[in-house]
């Protein structure tokens, strides 16, 4: 692991004006970006732990939805009462995803903005356009039934890992964010992820130092709701396919 | 005394294998390594280190002062700067969990976790379950049911087994839970593969850790 700087953020607004300075990343839960910081995929020189922030709340929002705290964990939100009642799918979701000791750790934003789990990415002496722009992508002739079959270009064809991004897709979540000077956005999910096409390492629509503070979901959509999940073995696997429905 | 047969007295120079292996290591290492890169690695492009952090931790019930590396996962500071073994480093990846440890009750992967982000918390490891000689149910059952054959992974299964037994009793799902709604009161055998398949065993002592735990919480085995 390459050595950085350790910081402690006392404000978002402190955290959103160190993370937009160069080199510099935000850690919450940090089972992915370890994870990748022990492999060297990733290589920050100052990470902002903000998980000391009060972003960890879920509330009723006024029209009869939810307001997630981005540092709600995982198996929190999973297990919140109405989430169970009113968001089945997001709840099985979140459960069909990591494992117990890593949902107890990973954090909703930090959830949508994982890296991909795609073989190349994650070894540094292959050719990976996310990783290392124009270098190339070894997964197109490598070892890729576990890559994207839709919404792939010819310099990248990772698929996203998330398994609570797909849910969050399906009840129209929105992504609420705040930067350095204190301004606050409103994204829709489905406009937070980005497809690869020329720049597959640009992956979401947030700016440096851009930081999510909660995700808010509409009032529950009428009907069942479901989520499927195909995968290599019955625990603890990235999807080899998943679909949500209501009907 | 015929020399086959075995002290009645445990000898007080007695070295045990673990001492043996844990000076071994430690002297080894220290010889070989700058002392940064005895928890976190080596230094890279001869930039100057960042300062180190100060981290308070409350491991088992007692406190500890450390000044560490930042880079040092809370698993380093529990094995090499406290010397709490018992915590094991598998994958190091958070995919086997023989490193779980109870962060106020709560189980997590104690590999992918900096010690300077649990300044001030309360962890428990598996030196800290038992009560003097008196093994925590878990261990006892795990025991009882041989739920290990090389027991590398056991502190993990067992940390684990403690918290997923307190997730159940404050009623959390699983992903096999049939009504997200109603959670089983009482865990079958499918609800606690489902809920510990966090914990790889090489040597695939499934069933008797499964039927450890079963017994621990009390059920029929």
């Amino acid at each position: 692991m390459k050595a950085f700087t350790y910081q402690r953020a006392d404000s978002v607004t402190q955290a959103a004006t160190a993370a937009i300075k160069p080199g510099a990343k935000i850690i919450a839960g940090g089972t992915n970006l370890l994870d990748l910081m022990k492999l060297q995929v990733e290589t920050p020189s100052r990470l902002i732990d903000i998980n000391r922030l009060p972003l960890d709340r879920i509330e009723e929002t006024p029209e009869g939805g939810l307001r997630i705290g981005t540092l709600v964990r995982n198996s929190d939100l999973a297990a919140d009462p109405r989430v169970r009642q009113r968001y089945g799918v997001l709840s099985r979701a979140l459960l069909a995803g990591a494992s117990a000791q890593l949902r107890n750790k990973a954090t909703t934003g930090g959830n949508l903005l994982q890296r991909t789990r795609c073989y190349y990415f994650y070894d540094v002496t292959k050719p990976c356009n996310k990783r290392n722009p124009g270098s190339g992508c070894a997964a197109l002739a490598g070892f890729n039934r576990i890559h994207a079959i839709l919404g792939t270009s010819e310099h990248c064809i990772a698929a996203h890992p998330s398994d609570m991004a797909v849910a969050m897709r399906a009840l129209d979540a929105k992504v609420e964010t705040i930067n350095g000077e204190g301004h606050t956005r409103v994204i829709p999910i489905g406009a937070l992820h980005r497809l690869p096409d020329k720049t597959p390492d640009i992956e979401t629509s947030l700016k440096p130092g851009e930081i999510i503070t909660s995700v808010t979901l509409p009032p529950p959509p009428p009907g069942i709701q479901v989520y499927r999940k195909v995968r290599d073995r019955a625990s603890y696997a990235c999807a080899g396919f998943s679909r949500r429905g209501r009907r | 005394m015929d020399e086959h047969e075995p002290d009645a007295e445990p000898n007080a120079f007695e070295v045990t294998r673990r001492t043996v292996i844990e000076t071994g290591a430690t002297a080894l290492l220290l010889t070989t390594l700058p002392r940064a890169a005895l928890a976190a690695g080596e230094a890279y492009d001869n930039e100057p280190l960042p300062p180190p952090v100060k981290v308070e931790l409350q491991i088992n019930g007692q406190p500890h002062s450390l000044t560490l590396d930042a880079r040092t996962t809370l698993l380093d500071a529990l094995r090499e700067h406290l010397a709490l073994t018992g915590s094991k480093k598998g994958c190091d990846h958070g995919q086997c969990g023989a490193c779980t440890v109870l962060i106020d009750g709560r189980r997590i992967n104690s590999c992918l976790t900096l010690a300077a982000m649990h300044d001030g918390h309360s962890i428990t490891t598996i030196e800290g379950l038992a009560r003097g000689d008196d093994l925590h149910p878990l261990q006892a059952a795990f025991v009882e049911h041989d739920g290990f054959q090389c027991g590398y992974c056991t502190s993990g299964q067992i940390c684990s087994a403690v918290g997923m037994l307190a997730e159940s009793r404050l009623g959390m799902p699983s992903y096999v839970t049939e009504d997200l709604t109603h959670p089983p009161a009482e865990l079958n055998d499918a609800e606690i593969r489902e809920r510990m398949s966090g914990n790889i065993c090489r040597c695939a002592a499934y069933p008797n850790i499964v039927a450890a735990i079963k017994q621990a919480a009390g059920m029929p085995t």
